[in-house]
C-alpha cells in the first residue's frame, strides 16, 4: 500500500508537482497496480541474470572523427525563451 | 478491398503522384475517425516533386502516415502531449530519410497514445482515434491512428511503434496487418524513446507484402543507434515460398484466462488452416508467460521515468510559470502531462527509487531472462508460434478508462514478445461480432523472412483482408 505522502514524495523526486487531491486518487491506482507486480515474489530468481539488453552487442564504437552538427538557430527555435544565443530559464539556484 | 502498393504504383503511372496523394487527402478530409494530429502543408508539393524530377524509388509518390513519436524534419511531432505542442523536430529520424529517399510522401502524422502509454488510444491530448469497423470502439493503441488511418484507406500504409504490443494491437483491433520487428532490426533514431529497451519502429498495411515492402526501406542498419544491428534483410525475398513443412508451436499459456472464446476458435481455425497448406503444429509450453506482464509495465516504466526527464519545459515544447526553474518544471510536468503518463513516471520512479530497486526493478530484469529463455528453448523445435494477437476485439471507447489496470491486462499477449525481442506480426484471421480479430505469427531472432512468409500465405489462401470497414469512404 502506498500512503499519499509518499506518492507527493515520488512526484517531487520525478519532478510532477502533485495537489491533495490528486494524491489520493493516485495513491489508490498505484497500489493496485504495485499489489499486481507483487506477483513477481513468487518467482524463484535466485540464479538468475538480469537482462538489461535483449542484444548482444558490446562497446560499440565507430572512429573518432569531427562531424557537423545541428545549426544553432534550428536548436533555439523550438525554446520558448531565448536570449543572446542562449536559453533562458527562471533562476535555478 | 483496399489498395495495396502495387495498384498504388500503377495508378500513379497511369495518372500522377498529385493525382494520387490529392485522392487520399480528400479522403482523410472526408473522414471523422480522428487518426491524424497534423496534415503535411506539403504534402501536394512532395508529390509534384515526385511527378517533375522523375523521382525514382520503391515508394515514389507512395503516401505515408507517420505515428506522431517519430521525428520528421520540419513537421510538428507532439507524440500526442500537450507538453510537446508546438515542437517541430530539426531533423528527420533513421526511417523518416530512408522514406524520402524512397520516394514516399510523408502525408500527415497518426494520432497515438500519449507518449505511446495506452492499449486504445485514448489517452491522446488530442482525442480517441475512432474504430473504423465501429466508431463507438476504440482503434486500439498506442499507434491506434496509424492503423485506423490505413484501414480506412486513407493511407495505403504507415509507420508505427511497437514497446509491448502498440503496433500489433491496433493492427487486430483494425483488421490491418502490422509487424514489431526484431529488436535491433530498426533504427530507433529519431523515436521519441519511450522504453528505450522494448520499442522498435514497425509498419503497418493492409497487405503482408506491403509491410515487408516497408520493411526493405527501413529495416537497415544506422551507425546513430548503438543498438541497432548489422544484418542481412531481404523481407520481400522469400515471401512467395509456402509453408510446407513449417512447424508452428502453439503456447498453451496465450490461450488461458481472460482470452475470449470466439478469438481462440478463429484463432485455432486459422491454425487448421495453415495444416491445410501443409504445416504441422505442436503444443508448446511457455512457463514464465505469467510473469510476463508484470516484468514488463516494471521495466517500461521504469525507463519511461529516465526518458521523460527530457520534457520539463526548458529547451522544446511550452512550459508553466514557476518563480525558479524547479517550480516551472514541475509545474510544467504537472500541467502538460496527461494521468497515464504521470502515473507511469510515478510508478517508474518507485520501482528504481533506493529500498524499491531490487524488489521490482531487479526482479523484473530476472523474470525478463526466464521469459527470453522460454522462446529460446521453443524456437529449438519449432519455426514459428501461433497465438491470439489481442485476447479479444475492440473494446468500447470509455470502458477500461477508469481501470488502468484493466487496461494493462489487454497486453497480455503482446508484451512477452518485446521483453525477448523477437518478431511478431499480427495479420486478419476473422470478424468476431463484425470487429476484427488477428492472429499473432512470433518467430525467432531476425526470421522476420519465416513470419512474413507465413502471414502471406495465410492471407493468400483466405479473404478476411478483403472485407472493408464500415468507415471506408
Amino acid at each position: 500500500m502506498i500512503t499519499k505522502e509518499q506518492v507527493e514524495h515520488i512526484g517531487w523526486l520525478a519532478r510532477v508537482n502533485i495537489d491533495e487531491e490528486d494524491a489520493s486518487e493516485f495513491a489508490s491506482e498505484l497500489s493496485t497496480v504495485l499489489d499486481y507486480f507483487g506477483q513477481l515474489d513468487e518467482v524463484d530468481t535466485s540464479d538468475v541474470k538480469p537482462t538489461y539488453h535483449v542484444a548482444d552487442i558490446m562497446n560499440v564504437f565507430r572512429e573518432d572523427e569531427p562531424r557537423g552538427s545541428l545549426e544553432q538557430d534550428a536548436i533555439l527555435a523550438n525554446a520558448e525563451e531565448v536570449q543572446d544565443g542562449y536559453i533562458k530559464t527562471p533562476k535555478i539556484i | 478491398m483496399l489498395d495495396g502498393l502495387s495498384d498504388i504504383k500503377n495508378r500513379i503511372v497511369s495518372s500522377s503522384a498529385e493525382e494520387v496523394v490529392a485522392s487520399y487527402l480528400e479522403r482523410i478530409e472526408k473522414s471523422n475517425i480522428n487518426a491524424f494530429t497534423c496534415i503535411a502543408e506539403d504534402a501536394i508539393e512532395q508529390a509534384k516533386k515526385v511527378d517533375s524530377l522523375d523521382i525514382e524509388g520503391p515508394l515514389a509518390g507512395v503516401p505515408i502516415a507517420i505515428k506522431d513519436n517519430i521525428s520528421t524534419k520540419g513537421l510538428s511531432t507532439t507524440c500526442s502531449s500537450a507538453i510537446l505542442e508546438g515542437y517541430v523536430p530539426p531533423y528527420d529520424a533513421h526511417v523518416i530519410e530512408r522514406l524520402r529517399k524512397a520516394g514516399a510522401v510523408i502525408i500527415g502524422k497518426s494520432n497515438m497514445d500519449e507518449f505511446g502509454m495506452g492499449t486504445s488510444t485514448e489517452t491522446s491530448t488530442y482525442g480517441p482515434t475512432l474504430n473504423p469497423w465501429d466508431t463507438e470502439r476504440v482503434a486500439g493503441g498506442s499507434s491506434g491512428g496509424s492503423a485506423a488511418a490505413v484501414a480506412a484507406g486513407q493511407v495505403p500504409v504507415s509507420l508505427g511503434s511497437d514497446t509491448g504490443g502498440s503496433v500489433r494491437c491496433p493492427a487486430a483491433f483494425c483488421g490491418a496487418v502490422g509487424l514489431k520487428p526484431t529488436y535491433g532490426a530498426v533504427s530507433r533514431y529519431g523515436l521519441v524513446s519511450y522504453a528505450n529497451s522494448l520499442e522498435q519502429i514497425g509498419p503497418l498495411a493492409n497487405r503482408v507484402e506491403d509491410v515487408a515492402a516497408l520493411m526493405d526501406v527501413i529495416g537497415t542498419y544506422d551507425n546513430r543507434d548503438s543498438t541497432c544491428v548489422k544484418h542481412n534483410a531481404g523481407y520481400t525475398d522469400t515471401l512467395q515460398d509456402g509453408v510446407d513443412g513449417l512447424k508452428i508451436g502453439v503456447p498453451d499459456e496465450y490461450f488461458g484466462e481472460g482470452i475470449d472464446d470466439n478469438v481462440q476458435k478463429l484463432v485455432w481455425d486459422a491454425i487448421g488452416k495453415f495444416e491445410d497448406m501443409g504445416a504441422e503444429y505442436t503444443k508448446v509450453s511457455m512457463p514464465n508467460t505469467p510473469y510476463a506482464l508484470a516484468a514488463y509495465y516494471i521495466i517500461a516504466m521504469s525507463e519511461a521515468s529516465s526518458n521523460l526527464a527530457r520534457f520539463d519545459g526548458t529547451r522544446y515544447g511550452n512550459r508553466s510559470e514557476g518563480e525558479n526553474w524547479h517550480m516551472m518544471a514541475s509545474k510544467t510536468r504537472q500541467e502538460k502531462f496527461g494521468a497515464e503518463v504521470k502515473r507511469r513516471i510515478l510508478l517508474g520512479t518507485y520501482a528504481l527509487s533506493a529500498g524499491y530497486h531490487d524488489k521490482y526493478y531487479l526482479k523484473a530484469l530476472k523474470v525478463r531472462t526466464l521469459v527470453k529463455q522460454d522462446f529460446e528453448r521453443a524456437f529449438e523445435d519449432v519455426d514459428v508460434l501461433m497465438a491470439p494477437t489481442m485476447p479479444t476485439p475492440a473494446f468500447k471507447i470509455g470502458e477500461k478508462m477508469d481501470d488502468p489496470l484493466s487496461l494493462y491486462l489487454s497486453d497480455v499477449n503482446t508484451v512477452p514478445i518485446n521483453l525477448a525481442g523477437v518478431p511478431s506480426i499480427s495479420v486478419p484471421c476473422g470478424f468476431s461480432e463484425g470487429l476484427p480479430v488477428g492472429l499473432q505469427v512470433i518467430g525467432n531472432y531476425f526470421d522476420e523472412a519465416t513470419i512474413l512468409k507465413a502471414a502471406h500465405s495465410f492471407e493468400k489462401n483466405t479473404d478476411h483482408h478483403t472485407k472493408l470497414a464500415a468507415e471506408v469512404v
